[in-house]
This record gives structure tokens, C-alpha cells and sequence, in this order.
């Protein structure tokens, strides 16, 4: 049998995909909105307590990133192998750089004892434990999207470098593509919602 | 290669013999059946655990197990029907079996993750199953989970919330595969509108899947981080809302009552035209209903939550919505029924099944009706006669619909026949057992029988002993049809037992591997019998 190939149909399958993931966050951006109004002072407050300078850093580490990722499939699309190589490895450098800065932020506070069960956020304001509690929760989602899609990065990295992604076939990673700018796009939303609205 | 084409897919051509041949398969018939035995073991496990419950409730008062090992058992029963039979259910089964031959593809548009949605689903149940034997006893929080109770309870909830998103995640891949097969895999000539009705109802069916299941998807990863971290979401004590749970979990589960039954519909609406040798009435109109019903359905949630403190606005929007919904399934009754006039219809099983399925899926839906208004709800909420009336639709409609499209579809899967008059017979026992069972929780509802119960006043007790007599005579239709269908002697099947006209009856019984030789052109509509 000839082997059955569908570019488009593969497309659309992860459009689906990405609808599914959206709507997954969906269920507590809504949750955050009917907690925001609940506790709209609270919420103000104890945003300030985030560092909108790492947010911010960690923002632009990602927008970068998903530059490079579309810039690879072009580089595949014309057939320099090496340029997409380089800059998938970029992309996966940004990704690199977003999780130390979390890994620096989420464990600063931990060390303060700021983290959901803890005996410290139990006290807290039922407006602060919801906002933190949203927090850990959103951008630990969000972070494990980000490693998810790193991995799959990862792999189209080494299929390209072996030729198994060329000018001919590249729909894995148009679609290994799409779901990073998912990861960005879910960002986008998280930054401003968390970190700017104080 | 032609020879390689013609073999059935039963038999086993690839490098593994026997189970493992199985187990790797990519086939869509294989991963078909697969699901119909996984789900026939799920489905006896849930009727025993329900008999269990017909035998405590007998008589009032304590008769062979306590309180709590009820609410275990009723909250069992709940996970094994909804999450692991009935939403994967007609789709995953005859989905698979069926949708891809019937709209003249080879294979779905993703083999492999149909297989890989197979494992999800058989590791979604285990984990789920295991609640039962691992942790603090069995959860008894009914299979709605609702918060702060089940973020509060010291039984094994999470096993049960985890599996059941599993296997949301299994539904959600099924879904999405079959929204692209539709889309990209239709035969030459197949327009949307030359497609028969029940791929139609599974493309209704798997944007609901895609679209819904990742909201509840979510909402059980909230209530595991609740019972895990104390993050307080649905919690008041941390400042939390319990009908925001509420809210997050029917945003999916109405729906589900959509990816039920619709399905259900789609597979009565192909066995009417084949039995009455009639064209469909109202081509158009079901297909469209279909998608009607996925996008109402969506918005109808609410109408769940009457009593748990919702502004009234709330309360009479939904409830307009929810009459709104029952239209569209009305169209189809209406239609169903006018196909049948002045057809040649002839009685073989599938045909009484799908007449069974309207009867009864009328009772349920039109009882439906006077819960979705607000007043008679505030009376009959939370009593049986919400058990009653939601089996009449999840068994009496997707149940009895699966057995019909089972014994319609039967042939065409094992290339043989089974015994009619025995077919007759269970399907006696099955709908005098099925009425006798749930027809008097109607009335000791409306007398104010309270659902999830373990005891009751004594006013009740002629009412459950009838429903205890039913469901024994339910549990002999069930034995009587398996064993009927289980039995290997029967006569080998035509490639057309029951002269459809959809394309799955134009190939050999059982089929070839990739379904057809050469791709059939598709030149008219389906269901033309005159």
C-alpha cells in the first residue's frame, strides 16, 4: 500500500488540538474572572507582590521564541538545514531562559513559605490565598506546556538534522510550531491577568 | 496486492499472531470491537453493582450491606456507566466499526492515535476501577463529584477524578479524529449532504467531545489540586465557590448527555430507512438537527443547578433553553416515525430495538420536559424521578440503541447471522424488565422518594419492589442477549443481510482490511430505495 498522506488534514487535527487547549485554560481564566470580581481589591493587592520586571523578561524570551520557530519553518521550507537547526535551538534557548527565571521566582516564594497548603497562605486573606493559589496553578500549567512542548521541539530539532523534516515534509513541525505559539499565545494572556494589573 | 486486500481483517496478516495482533492493530474495525469488549466487561460490572443496589433497596431498612458501602456502590456505578460505557459508547464502537466505511475511507485520518485513544481509555477505567480496592474505600460522592464534599471526603476520590480525565482526554483524540476523517477522508462524490445520517450524528458528537470535554477536563485537575494543596477555588472556607464547581462541571456534563445520544439517534436514524426500505423523511432536517442540538446543548447546563441558588434571570433563561433543545430532538422522533409510513417495514431485531429506542426515548425525554420547567423541578429535584427519567434516556435511548445498532451491524462484523427468535426474546425480556424497573421511580419520585437513598418510608416499598422484579427480568434479557450473540453457530452473513443502501453493505461480510479495493464513486444521495 501506498503510505497515506494528508498535510492539511494533519493541520487541521491540531488546530482541533489547540482549540482543546485553549478551552483547558478557558475553565480557569473563568475561574479567575469570577474570583476577580469576588475579590477585586484583594486580587489588585496582592498582585504587586509579583516581579512585572522577570514577567517581563520572561515575555519577551518567549515572543522571541515563537519568532524563531516561524522563522525555522521558513529556513525548512527553503531548504537551509542548518539556519532551522539554529533557530529551533534559539527557540529552545528562550524556553531555557523563561524556566530558570521561574525556577528563581517560584522558589523565591516557596522560601517565604508562599505556596498553596502552606500554613502561611492558609492565614492569608481569602482573596490572597484565591490570586495565588491561580497563580501557582495557571503559570504550573503553563510551565508544563512549555516543557512539553521543549520536548517536541527537541525531537523536530533531530529530525531535521537527520533530514526526516525537509522541503518536501515539514508538516511535523508547522504543527510542532503551532502548538509553541499556543504556549506563547496562553502566556500573553497570563502575563498581563497575573503580573500587570495592579 | 489484490490478495492481501481481499483478506478479512479478523484474520491476522501483520508479523504478531493471536492478542498481540490485536493489541497492535491499527485497523478501525479492530480498534471498534476492542472498545465493545472492554465496554460489554465495564457495562456487566455497572448492571451487577446496580442489581446490588435493587437488592439492598427491597424492603426498607438494612438488609445486606450499610449505608456507605451504598454510597460507594451508587457512585461505582455512576463512574462505570457515564464515563467508561455510555460517552465513549456508540462512538467508539460503531464510530469506529462503522463511520469510515460508511463514508468510503480506507482508515480514520489518524490510525495510530485511535489506537493510542483505545489505551487512554482502558488506562482511564483501570485507574478509575481502582478507586474501588486502593485508598480509603471506594468514593461516595456520586459520580458528579461535587465540591466541597468531594474535595472534603476521605475516600479515594482522586483515583476517580484522575481516571475519569483520562479518559476525557481518550474522547477528546476520538473526536478529534473523526472530525478530520469526515472532513478529509469522505469518498469521491461525497458531499457533506450525500452523507449518511449517522456520520452526520458523529460529526455533531465530536465537536461536542472536542469542544466541552476540556472544561470538566480542567475542573477535575482543580478539585485534585483542592484535595492535594488547599488551593480554595470551590472551598468557602478559603474563599472558594461551590456552585462554580457546579457551573464547571455541567458546562461539560450536559453536553455529555449530547455525546450520549446523539449517536444513539444517528444509528436509529440508519436502521429505520434499511427496515422500512424508505427513503429517510427529512434528509436535511436530522442532519441539521444534529448540529442544532450539539450547539443548544451547549448553553443548557444550568438547568441542572434550579435549586442551588441561582439569580432567578438565571433560572428562567435556561429553562427557556432547555425547552428550546427538545425541539430539535422532537424533528427527529417526527421524522423517524414518517419514514416508517407507508414503508415495507419488516420486524427483524434491530428494527424492534430502534422501536424500543423511540418508545422509550420518548418517556424520557418528554419527562424531560417537566424538569426542565422551573416549578415542577423545585418538586421532583433530587428524587427518583430524576433516576427514572435519566434512565429512560442514557439506558432506555443509548442503551437500547446500541443493542440495536449491535444486532444491525453484527453481520457485517463477524460475517455471521445470530438467532432471531431468540433475539425477540431478549428483546421481550429487556423492555418488560427495563419498563418494570424504572417506570415506577417516576411515581414514588413524584411521592417524594428521595434518589441515592439507602432507606426509605415504607409508602415506597410496592414501588421498589416492582423496580427489583424489573430489573432481575433486565438482568435475564442482558444474559439472553449476549449468549444469543456469543454463540458462534449462526449462519454466514450476506454482504447485505437487511438490503441497506449505505456503503457498508456494498462490501464483503466481514470486511477486507482497508474496507474497499478501489474507492467507490459516490453519484446521489444515500437512502434511495425507490
Amino acid at each position: 500500500m501506498e503510505m497515506h498522506r494528508d498535510d492539511l488534514g494533519a493541520k487541521l487535527g491540531m488546530w482541533i488540538f489547540i482549540f482543546t487547549e485553549i478551552l483547558l485554560f478557558g475553565g480557569l481564566f473563568l475561574v479567575y474572572a469570577v474570583m476577580r470580581s469576588h475579590y477585586s481589591d484583594e486580587f489588585h493587592q496582592a498582585a504587586h507582590q509579583l516581579n512585572a520586571f522577570i514577567g517581563t523578561v520572561n515575555t519577551v524570551a518567549l515572543l522571541l521564541s515563537s519568532a524563531t520557530v516561524a522563522m525555522s519553518i521558513t529556513a525548512v521550507q527553503k531548504g537551509e538545514k542548518r539556519k532551522a537547526v539554529l533557530f529551533i535551538l534559539i527557540t529552545l534557548i528562550c524556553a531555557g531562559i523563561f524556566l530558570f527565571n521561574k525556577y528563581f521566582e517560584w522558589g523565591h516564594k516557596f522560601s517565604i513559605g508562599l505556596y498553596p497548603g502552606s500554613d502561611m497562605m492558609v492565614g492569608l486573606k481569602h482573596g490572597y490565598i484565591l490570586f495565588f493559589s491561580l497563580y501557582f496553578f495557571m503559570t504550573g500549567l503553563h510551565v508544563f506546556h512549555l516543557i512539553v512542548g521543549s520536548i517536541i521541539l527537541t525531537i523536530i530539532m533531530v529530525k531535521i538534522q537527520t533530514g526526516s523534516i525537509n522541503a518536501e515534509k515539514y508538516v511535523l513541525l508547522e504543527n510542532g510550531g503551532l502548538y509553541w505559539h499556543l504556549v506563547d499565545l496562553i502566556w500573553i494572556f497570563l502575563f498581563p491577568l497575573l503580573y500587570l494589573i495592579t | 496486492m489484490a490478495e492481501t486486500i481481499a483478506h478479512s481483517y479478523l484474520e491476522n496478516t501483520g508479523k504478531y499472531k493471536g492478542i498481540l495482533a490485536w493489541l497492535t492493530t491499527t485497523d478501525h474495525k479492530r480498534i471498534g470491537l476492542m472498545y465493545m469488549y472492554a465496554m460489554m466487561i465495564f457495562f456487566i460490572v455497572g448492571v451487577l453493582l446496580g442489581e446490588l443496589m435493587r437488592l439492598e433497596l427491597f424492603r426498607p431498612g438494612q438488609q445486606f450491606y450499610n449505608a456507605q458501602t451504598y454510597n460507594g456502590i451508587f457512585t461505582i456505578h455512576g463512574i462505570i456507566m457515564i464515563f467508561t460505557v455510555v460517552i465513549p459508547g456508540l462512538a467508539a464502537v460503531f464510530g469506529n466499526f462503522s463511520m469510515p466505511i460508511m463514508i468510503g475511507a480506507h482508515d480514520v485520518a489518524f490510525p495510530r492515535l485511535n489506537l493510542f485513544s483505545w489505551y487512554l481509555f482502558i488506562l482511564g477505567a483501570a485507574i478509575a476501577l481502582s478507586s474501588q480496592f486502593l485508598g480509603n474505600g471506594p468514593p461516595d460522592t456520586g459520580w458528579t463529584f461535587y465540591a466541597p464534599y468531594s474535595t472534603q471526603t476521605h475516600t479515594n476520590v482522586v483515583a476517580a477524578v484522575f481516571g475519569a480525565f483520562v479518559l476525557g482526554f481518550s474522547s477528546i483524540l476520538t473526536g478529534l479524529n473523526f472530525i478530520v476523517t469526515i472532513h478529509r477522508l469522505r469518498a469521491p462524490g461525497m458531499t457533506f449532504f450525500r452523507m449518511p445520517l449517522f456520520p452526520w450524528s458523529l460529526y455533531a458528537t465530536a465537536w461536542i467531545q472536542v469542544l466541552a470535554t476540556p472544561i470538566v477536563g480542567i475542573t477535575l485537575l482543580m478539585v485534585i489540586a483542592e484535595r492535594w494543596l488547599r488551593i480554595g477555588f470551590f472551598d468557602p472556607s478559603l474563599g472558594g465557590d461551590p456552585i462554580l464547581y457546579q457551573h464547571l462541571f455541567w458546562i461539560y456534563s450536559h453536553p455529555a448527555v449530547y455525546i450520549m445520544i446523539l449517536p444513539a439517534m444517528g444509528v436509529i436514524t440508519e436502521i429505520i430507512p434499511t427496515f422500512a426500505q424508505r427513503k429517510v423523511f427529512g434528509y436535511k432536517a436530522i442532519a441539521l438537527s444534529s448540529l442544532a442540538i450539539a450547539l443548544v446543548g451547549y448553553f443548557v447546563w444550568a438547568h441542572h443547578m434550579y435549586t442551588s441558588g441561582m439569580s432567578i434571570t438565571a433560572r428562567w433563561v435556561f429553562s427557556l433553553l432547555t425547552f428550546l433543545v427538545a425541539v430539535p430532538s422532537a424533528i427527529k422522533v417526527f421524522n423517524w416515525v414518517t419514514t416508517m409510513y407507508k414503508g415495507s417495514i419488516s420486524v427483524k431485531p434491530p428494527f424492534l430495538f430502534a422501536l424500543g429506542f423511540i418508545f422509550l426515548f420518548m418517556i424520557g425525554g418528554l419527562t424531560g420536559l417537566s424538569l426542565g420547567s422551573l416549578a415542577t423541578d423545585i418538586h421532583v429535584h433530587d428524587t427518583a424521578y430524576v433516576v427514572a427519567h435519566f434512565h429512560y434516556i442514557i439506558f432506555g435511548g443509548v442503551g437500547f440503541a446500541f443493542f440495536a445498532a449491535l444486532h444491525y451491524w453484527y453481520p457485517k462484523m463477524y460475517g455471521r447471522m445470530y438467532n432471531f427468535r431468540r433475539a425477540n426474546i431478549a428483546f421481550g425480556f429487556l423492555f418488560v424488565g427495563f419498563n418494570l424497573l424504572y417506570f415506577p421511580q417516576f411515581v414514588i419520585g413524584i411521592m417524594g422518594m428521595p434518589r441515592r437513598y439507602f432507606d426509605y418510608l415504607p409508602q415506597f416499598t410496592l414501588g421498589q419492589q416492582i423496580s427489583g422484579f424489573g430489573g432481575l427480568l433486565l438482568l435475564i434479557g442482558i444474559i439472553l442477549m449476549i449468549a444469543n450473540l456469543a454463540s458462534k453457530r449462526g449462519a454466514k452473513a450476506p454482504d447485505n443481510p437487511w438490503g441497506g443502501s449505505t456503503l457498508e453493505w456494498t462490501i464483503p461480510s466481514p470486511p477486507p482490511v482497508e474496507n474497499f479495493h478501489e474507492l467507490p464513486v459516490i453519484t446521489g444521495e444515500p437512502y434511495n430505495y425507490e
